[in-house]
């Protein structure tokens, strides 16, 4: 069986309108996250309190909402997995700087005014309380851990590949990191420690795309020697369109599996894999490739004329991937 | 089958038996992690600050006592923040006798500056500053050590955290009362014994009545709860003067264990060690008919009167219930926390979520690796089969990785495993789309199969050392159950390096090996 059979689409002619769409979501997503004042942060990142119990019957979210409404600051009160399960998540806002033992001081008024409103029988599924400092912290850390993973991606390409491959991946990186942020904007997720954890892994994912292309242009451009930059690369993009569509397809369904039965816990992660996964083969086919063509511009032009010999300075192939 | 293909098919099953090895049986070789049993994550700060005040302040206090040993009145000496105290008003003619006082009494940890008209501050020196910081948050780590071990609870985690350097992790798997495991661990448990001066008297007023409204030097006031019907109403405050030194410290303990005092109700009762027993037996000898305040993180608890010389035994009474009172001479006999704990983090999952969230992982690690294995099979047909065996593979080495670096599985950890899957069938359709592209050119099967393998192992390489990277910095950002996942994700990159060029092509030569002319199913 196979998908694409000599698959020969022009996919550069469409840079600048893959591009165009992109910019669009993006901004898109933007525009909405400043409206609403960014993105919402999770427990994680902004601290305070959520606690999450479980009645031994069903509980109106109003009646719990009712029976916490003397906790002052803007609370959140919704149910929590499915209907069946009788559960109500109670999130309370950052109640101001650590001191001694007064970040619990929440939790333990839930319980009390919970217990006090006579809901019936429950108990405490979990709790999370992040003070300022630790929120601060992850802050901090995670945007540390985006960042220095993005460098170091970006030397090893430049090593292994050419520097204005490796910008086209780091582009196509941040696209899908932004894309992602975007529709999480739309979906009205929060940020929390696993959804950073999913970015980081969709960084992965996307230049492990975006890799798989560039490789095969690497060993084109040997056989290939008196095609311009832009055909090898769309080549490239055709020969490796098989195994694009099918790995996200294969992964895309074991990301879905997590996102339909991994429950309440994963469902941010799974949803922003999902959203990844999408935007990561999209933008290794459009983004990526488009990206290194328009920034090696002037050598591809020079390589249409003067032939593959002035194109050996750039960088050398990989010997080990000839002799095999 | 070839000598060659022998030995190949060789390793692959000795690795295969390690791992298994390794991580059977499962319940008690995979460490699952606090979202998935259940249990307490707490990360705690220690308030070093207190550290250094108590030093400056003893510091202060070796200062005026000096002093007034040799008849030096000088206007003041005030602490002036944790690191810092000053003297003021030192007179003109005593200046080269207190500055030789203060260098014998302050010069080892202390800088001395000079100010007018006699005024000094002294500054606790910076690296003596470090080394008192170090020193409290490692008492702290292993005074709640102590604690958690009496606590009982099955491999707890108790270890610095953070970069400030005075952050405290303390992670306690499976525990059921998660509000008596916080009280434990942080109650300060600081106990003085100290000879009351004044009172018990109703209000602080009337307390100081005596001494002219003001606290005499060397004295503090405490208060605590009325035991004698001083103001005629129950659980009222009372408040006691008391010598500043404490006759007797938590330090001077040898044991503390519950017990019952004379009217049957739950107590405390301590035994000293020597040096403490000798300490009591004189301030007790020298002072009996007095009243003994028993302080207990800066609070009377009882104020007994001394009836007799008392050496190496004695009983703390209050309103204790059971519990508490077996819960006070826990953390007595785990002696005091240096310095006061803040309260930065908490994370507690109850056992019912930790067992559903098995569940959910489990379920969906078995549909993902199905719809996976179906469509591996329904389009690569007979290498389907291939790619399923070394995915499969995969996973099982990468659960005996896990045990045997005694890694901790979390939910995202679960999702690692899931990615895993993703990433083995990556590598094999890479892999599978390349030999159908050598045949499509007119290659023989085997042929195909060869410069499939060699062709993609580069780009297998690179794609796997780009994940890793990532993988590696998600670690390090990790907390608890990030790590799991950064974990499971590293190992199942490297594991799959090995399951999908080695193991995958082994697969497949073993296939086309008996026939000469083979066709291959792919």
């Amino acid at each position: 069986m196979q998908i694409f059979t000599n698959a020969n689409f022009d996919f550069l002619r469409w840079r600048w309108h893959a591009i165009a769409l992109s910019v669009v979501v993006v901004l898109a997503g933007a525009g909405l996250m400043v409206s609403r004042g960014g993105l919402p942060l999770g427990v994680d990142f902004s601290g305070g309190t959520v606690v999450v119990l479980k009645f031994d019957r069903p509980v109106p979210e109003d009646a719990v909402r009712a029976a916490v409404a003397s906790i002052p600051g803007d609370k959140v009160v919704q149910q929590y997995g499915e209907a069946s399960a009788n559960e109500v998540l109670v999130r309370l806002p950052q109640a101001g700087a650590e001191q001694g033992f007064s970040l619990e001081e929440g939790a333990k008024q839930v319980l009390a005014l919970v217990q006090k409103a006579n809901l019936g029988k429950f108990e405490v599924v979990s709790t999370e309380v992040v003070g300022p400092v630790i929120g601060a912290d992850l802050q901090r850390k995670g945007i540390y851990a985006t960042v220095a993973s993005i460098i170091g991606i970006t030397i090893y390409i430049a090593l292994r590949f050419r520097f204005t491959f490796a910008v086209g991946a780091i582009v196509a990186t941040f696209h899908d990191i932004l894309v992602t942020l975007a529709f999480l904007s739309f979906f009205g997720y929060e940020l929390s420690l696993n959804v950073v954890a999913a970015i980081l892994t969709i960084t992965g994912y996307s230049v492990n795309d975006t890799i798989v292309i560039f490789d095969r242009v690497r060993e084109n451009f040997r056989t290939m020697r008196r095609d311009s930059l832009a055909h090898v690369v769309n080549t490239s993009v055709n020969q490796t369109l098989g195994r694009t569509v099918i790995t996200a397809g294969t992964t895309f369904l074991a990301v879905l599996a997590l996102y339909v039965f991994g429950g309440e816990v994963l469902e941010g992660f799974a949803f922003t894999m999902l959203v990844g996964i999408v935007s990561g083969t999209y933008s290794t086919v459009f983004i990526a490739s488009a990206i290194a063509i328009i920034l090696s511009g002037r050598q591809a032009l020079a390589r249409a004329e003067t032939g593959p010999a002035a194109q050996s300075g750039q960088k050398k192939p990989s010997r080990k991937a000839r002799a095999s | 089958m070839t000598k060659n293909l022998r030995w190949k098919a060789l390793t692959i099953l000795a690795v295969l038996v390690l791992a298994v090895v390794a991580f059977w049986p499962p319940a008690e070789k995979v460490r699952l992690g606090l979202d998935l049993k259940g249990g307490v994550h707490l990360v705690l700060r220690v308030q070093t600050d207190d550290a250094l005040k108590v030093e400056t302040e003893s510091a202060a206090e070796r200062v005026r006592e000096e002093l007034a040993r040799r008849n030096i009145v000088v206007q003041s000496i005030a602490p002036d923040g944790p690191t810092r105290f000053r003297v003021a008003g030192v007179p003109g003619g005593q200046d080269a006798e207190f500055r030789q006082i203060a260098d014998e009494q302050t010069s080892a940890a202390f800088n001395r500056q000079s100010g007018a008209g006699g005024a000094y501050a002294f500054e606790l020196k910076p690296n003596i500053a470090v080394q008192l910081r170090d020193e409290a948050v490692k008492q702290a780590l292993q005074t709640i050590e102590r604690r958690v071990n009496e606590l009982g609870v099955a491999e707890p985690i108790v270890a610095p955290h953070g970069m400030a350097g005075d952050q405290i992790l303390v992670q306690l798997p499976g525990v059921s009362d998660v509000n008596r495991a916080k009280e434990i661990i942080r109650s300060t448990a600081l106990l003085e014994l100290k000879l009351v001066e004044q009172g018990p008297a109703p209000t602080r007023e009337a307390l100081l009545a005596a001494t002219g409204g003001n606290v005499p030097a060397g004295m503090e006031v405490v208060s605590g709860v009325d035991e004698r019907g001083v103001t005629g109403e129950a659980g009222a405050t009372v408040y006691y003067l008391v010598r500043h030194v404490a006759a007797i410290t938590g330090r001077d303990l040898r044991n503390a264990r519950q017990t019952l005092d004379e009217n049957n109700r739950p107590a405390v009762g301590f035994s000293l060690n020597q040096e403490g027993a000798r300490k009591f037996g004189r301030v007790t000898g020298e002072n009996v008919g007095r009243l003994l305040a028993i302080i207990l993180d800066g609070r009377v608890q009882s104020a007994p009167r001394i009836d007799s010389r008392i050496t190496d035994e004695g009983r703390i009474t209050g309103t204790f219930t059971p519990e508490e009172a077996a819960d006070l001479s826990l953390v007595l006999r785990s002696g005091a926390l240096p310095a006061s704990l803040t309260y930065l983090e908490e994370r507690t999952v109850g056992p019912t979520l930790g067992a559903d969230s098995v569940r959910a992982g489990v379920l969906a690690s078995l549909t993902g690796l199905g719809l996976v294995a179906i469509f591996m099979l329904v389009y690569y047909k007979l290498a389907g089969v291939n790619a399923i065996l070394s995915v499969a593979m995969n996973l099982i080495i990468l659960l005996g990785f896990m045990a045997y670096v005694d890694a901790v599985m979390t939910l995202p950890g679960v999702a690692g495993f899931i990615l895993t899957i993703g990433m083995g069938v990556d590598s094999n359709v890479l892999i599978f789309e390349r030999i159908k592209e050598e045949m499509a050119g007119g290659k023989s099967a085997r042929a195909a199969v060869a410069a499939g393998f060699d062709r993609v192992f580069l780009t297998i390489l690179d794609t796997h050392v780009a994940s890793l990277i990532a993988a590696g910095f998600l670690f390090q950002f990790g907390t608890g159950p990030i790590r799991g996942f950064a974990t499971t994700l590293f190992f199942g990159l490297l594991s799959n390096v090995f399951t999908a060029v080695f193991v995958s092509r082994t697969l497949f030569e073993a296939y086309l090996g008996k026939r000469q002319q083979a066709a291959l199913s792919i």
